[in-house]
């Protein structure tokens, strides 16, 4: 049944969703301190700030490191745990995925906090390390979840044909599954990065004082007259996260085409 | 099958599946399962200065602590300040009301808002089109929270770009108070929080089956009371998903309070920070944790309880 109403109400929801990152590339090019209408000016002073900040470099190559490392670990743990849970028959199996897959309906604080104190207890070194592993922690179920529709949608007859043509388990798995899957493992990559690169809590309190990207912005928002520059660099964020996100819907989409399984749609 | 117990199960198909899971189950025991047992073990130990000394008491919880000090002339620990557990102090459970009132809101504004929206594209939208309006959908979720919340910041702000519209174009004279609200925070968290609440309905709308619909028609039914007596009940398993997922994280959030409330308006993250940190109080910080965990437990259960009618059926 069409009904026009539900149709705009739709629409307005959508804008409701976009009106933040719609209104910050608008003042990241206005030529006033304050972020208010009417508009003065086009300016692209704030991105110029932003490129000329040691700090911020200092804050990018953390993030990246990061946030490179964290999709890396976060994937492959995400591959183990969806190839064993859609493929095997084991004791435990719900609970141990039950496990895993937590850390997305706990509040983070909590987590942070009780592995913060879990860490500083046994005295390890707060540094980016320790705010990688929180990270993965937080990352991972994306990548299982990911993962799992990717596993789901191969038929195992194609698996037993390369067993059934000489190939062992590993040579199954590296010339049949991983090139099936692969779309779904750039995707779970390309979300972990997307995560972890905006991660705020875990960047505050499990690291020592490095400055990430999240916690440099967070950081920044107390001096007003720094607004305009984090409206640019936010600017820039959102749109490396678009770019991300596109390529990853991109290549999960291929992925599904590929081992020929219905689209059922998003990410999660 | 034949393979005789004992070394089969090690060759069996059962192992190969736990060797697998193996490192991800690990580091989420080592890394998930262990600090949230310490958090709990914490919470009924005693606060020493920078340590946590292993004597069992409830005090964190309920009645009055003190936190212990070593002597240094004699190596033993003498008491040091008085603190309230977390029960009994006022503050800890005004954060907390206000914690729980707070995600209760924002779930049933952010549920009952999102509902019409999984129902449009679930069933308005056409097939092909579908992932593309999911795909518009998660987006914002995807991108900084700090600067979302932040940009909200910014729009309710006294100069903010509300104020300043509404008063260019002459609607209001005075600028309207919006920042430092919890209505502000309700809004924010709602904003962060849609696509959780949208999936999980468009989900369970997905799996119902439409000949039902035409049935319930068929039967005389007008649309909207088959909607409310076929649609409603068989998604309800999606809207109990979304009110989860929206509740439990939203009740420990952190950075809406932090910049939208200005600080002014803590809620229970931030009082677990200063404890653990700013205070070093880790016995009353794991006791609060704890305590919001617990709270949030009771209401999730309590909520299933309700809609368990719903839940017969569904796995």
């Amino acid at each position: 049944m069409k009904l026009p109403i539900l149709r705009s109400y739709a629409v307005l929801y959508l804008a409701f969703l976009y009106i933040p990152i719609l209104i910050l590339p608008i003042f990241a090019f206005n030529d006033s301190t304050t972020a208010a209408f009417p508009l003065k000016g086009f300016t692209t002073e704030w991105f110029g700030r932003v490129f000329s900040d040691p700090a911020l470099g200092e804050a990018l190559k953390n993030s990246l490191i990061v946030a490179g490392s964290t999709s890396v670990f976060a994937t492959l743990l995400g591959i183990l745990a969806a190839r064993a849970l859609t493929r095997y028959r084991f004791p435990g199996s719900a609970s141990l995925s039950g496990l895993i897959m937590l850390p997305m309906v706990l509040p983070e604080m909590i987590m942070a906090m009780a592995l913060l104190v879990v860490l500083l207890s046994i005295g390890v070194p707060l540094s980016l390390f320790t705010i990688i592993l929180g990270d993965v922690l937080i990352c991972t179920p994306f990548a299982v979840a990911i993962l799992t529709s990717a596993f789901q949608s191969l038929d195992k007859s194609l698996e037993e044909a390369a067993q059934d043509l000489g190939e062992g388990p590993f040579s199954t798995f590296y010339l049949v599954i991983l090139p099936l899957v692969m779309p779904g493992i750039i995707s779970a990559m390309l979300i972990c990065f997307t995560i972890a690169i905006d991660e705020f809590i875990i960047a505050n309190f499990l690291g020592s004082g490095q400055k990430l990207l999240s916690t440099y912005i967070f950081g920044q928002l107390r001096f007003p007259k720094n607004v305009p520059n984090i409206m640019a660099l936010g600017t820039i964020l959102v749109c490396v996260s678009v770019l991300l996100l596109a390529t990853a819907e991109f290549f999960r989409r291929r992925g599904l085409a590929r081992t020929g399984a219905k689209d059922t749609g998003g990410f999660l | 099958m034949s393979e005789p117990q004992g070394r089969g199960f090690w060759r069996s198909e059962a192992a190969t599946g736990l060797y697998l899971i193996s490192p991800t189950a690990l580091f989420a025991i080592l890394l998930l399962a262990a600090p949230l047992a310490t958090t709990l073990l914490y919470s009924v130990f005693t606060d020493g200065y920078l340590e946590i000394i292993p004597r069992f008491q409830l005090c964190n919880y309920i009645g009055e602590c003190a936190s212990l000090k070593l002597d240094a002339a004699t190596g033993e620990y003498v008491q040091d300040q008085t603190y309230l557990g977390a029960w009994s102090d006022p503050v800890v459970m005004t954060l907390m009301w206000r914690s729980l009132y707070v995600s209760i809101f924002v779930t049933a504004a952010t549920v009952i808002f999102a509902y019409p929206v999984a129902y449009f594209v679930s069933f308005n939208v056409e097939p092909s089109k579908k992932s593309l309006w999911l795909f518009l959908i998660t987006i914002p979720f995807w991108t900084s929270y700090v600067i979302r919340v932040f940009m909200w910041n910014v729009m309710i702000s006294r100069t903010g770009v509300i104020n300043s519209t509404l008063m260019s174009l002459g609607i209001i004279d005075e600028p309207l108070r919006m920042a430092f609200t919890i209505q502000a925070m309700v809004v924010t968290l709602a904003h962060a929080y849609a696509p959780f609440a949208i999936l999980p309905i468009y989900v369970a709308l997905e799996k119902i089956d439409r000949s039902l619909l035409e049935a319930g028609q068929d039967l005389g039914e007008t649309r909207f009371t088959t909607f409310l007596r076929v649609t409603l009940p068989l998604s309800m398993s999606g809207v109990i998903a979304a009110v989860l997922i929206v509740f439990i994280p939203t009740i420990g959030d952190y950075i809406t309070p932090n910049l939208i409330g200005g600080g002014k308006i803590p809620m229970i993250a931030n009082m677990i920070e200063v404890q653990m940190l700013q205070a070093d109080n880790r016995a009353l910080g794991s006791a609060v944790a704890v305590s919001a965990m617990l709270v949030v437990g009771a209401v999730s259960l309590l909520f299933l309880f309700l809609n368990r009618r719903y839940l017969k059926g569904n796995k």
